[in-house]
């Protein structure tokens, strides 16, 4: 129906209110899963692609329970943005639990591993604390970032000079 | 390909009222309206054939229809006696596409990490064949 979506491979699914359930399953080792959540160079090479348009500049992760991170996106210091929290749970190799402190209305993040037919099975949780704040949350990074606007708003000068 | 990205993006953020969002996904948390809108994705019903396919009252029924058509997702006509219900023009694609602004996301995430970890994974093979 209208609240999933899948191509096969990463499904989206709103399963109430305030929660969405992102699923995938991997060809690797859990425990090699893991690692590439919790080691700051592997997380760094996957969490910002190339197709989500904002490399990450930094990335300091303490993983521990009770342990903070911090993530800043943005070409350079000057347009960086900051992503923060603390690790509520670390059980290696199967399940992370953090927070997303940069806003109040930012969701608790919860992924499990599990293993499945050799692979792993990734499960990601988002709860939000309100059905508004779920709806409302960023799309993805590129909403957020000043200078993707400032591109827009050249192409948008440049489609009204050529129209 | 950045541009037309960042456009539709854009697009998605305008086009969700946060209100209609909320009655969208609020109708479709009920198992009866669920079906009712995969009734209708075959076929127009009439509010009296859809209450006794789904064995309720014609009062039942038309409270659900009303909420179905106040979220936007079915439109109603009422031709001499008879209220013919249908699938709302765009109700269940703008829930579809919020969706689908999230999956494109982590589905680009997830296809990066894919590649992480199948490399580790070929990596320990070979040292693992090296060591034997």
């Amino acid at each position: 129906m209208g609240d999933r979506g899948s191509d096969g491979h990463t499904a989206v699914d709103r399963r109430s209110e305030r929660e969405l359930i992102v699923t995938r399953v991997f060809n690797a080792p859990i425990r090699l899963v893991f690692d590439a959540w919790t080691k700051p160079e592997l997380f760094k090479l996957w969490w910002a692609p190339r197709s989500i348009g904002v490399p990450i500049l930094s990335c300091e992760m303490d993983v521990r329970t009770g342990g903070s991170y911090r993530i800043t996106f943005g070409r350079d210091a000057s347009d960086a943005m900051a992503f923060f929290g603390k690790y509520l749970e670390v059980s290696p190799p199967s399940r992370l639990v953090w927070t997303n402190d940069e806003s109040d209305a930012a969701a608790v993040t919860t992924v499990t591993f599990e293993e499945k037919d050799g692979g792993t099975l990734l499960v990601l949780q988002e709860l939000y604390p309100s059905k508004e704040a779920l709806e409302d949350a960023f799309v993805g990074m590129e909403d957020a970032m000043p200078e993707q606007f400032v591109q827009l708003d050249e192409l948008l000068i440049s489609l009204d000079a050529s129209g | 390909m950045k541009t037309i990205r960042m456009l539709k993006t854009l697009n998605y953020m305008v086009q969700f009222s946060p209100a209609r969002l909320d009655a969208c996904f609020s109708a479709l948390s009920d198992s009866t309206r669920r079906g009712v809108i995969e009734h209708l994705g075959t076929a127009d019903a009439s509010i009296t054939e859809l209450a006794e396919k789904f064995h309720m009252t014609l009062t039942g029924m038309k409270k659900h229809v009303g909420v179905l058509e106040q979220a936007g997702l079915v439109t109603t006509e009422k031709v001499g006696r008879v209220r013919t219900c249908k699938l709302g023009p765009r109700g269940l694609e703008e829930g579809a596409a919020w969706i689908e602004a999230r999956r494109h996301i982590w589905n680009a995430r997830f296809d990066a990490l894919d590649e992480i970890v199948e490399a580790l994974t070929r990596k320990e093979k070979v040292d693992g064949r090296q060591r034997e």
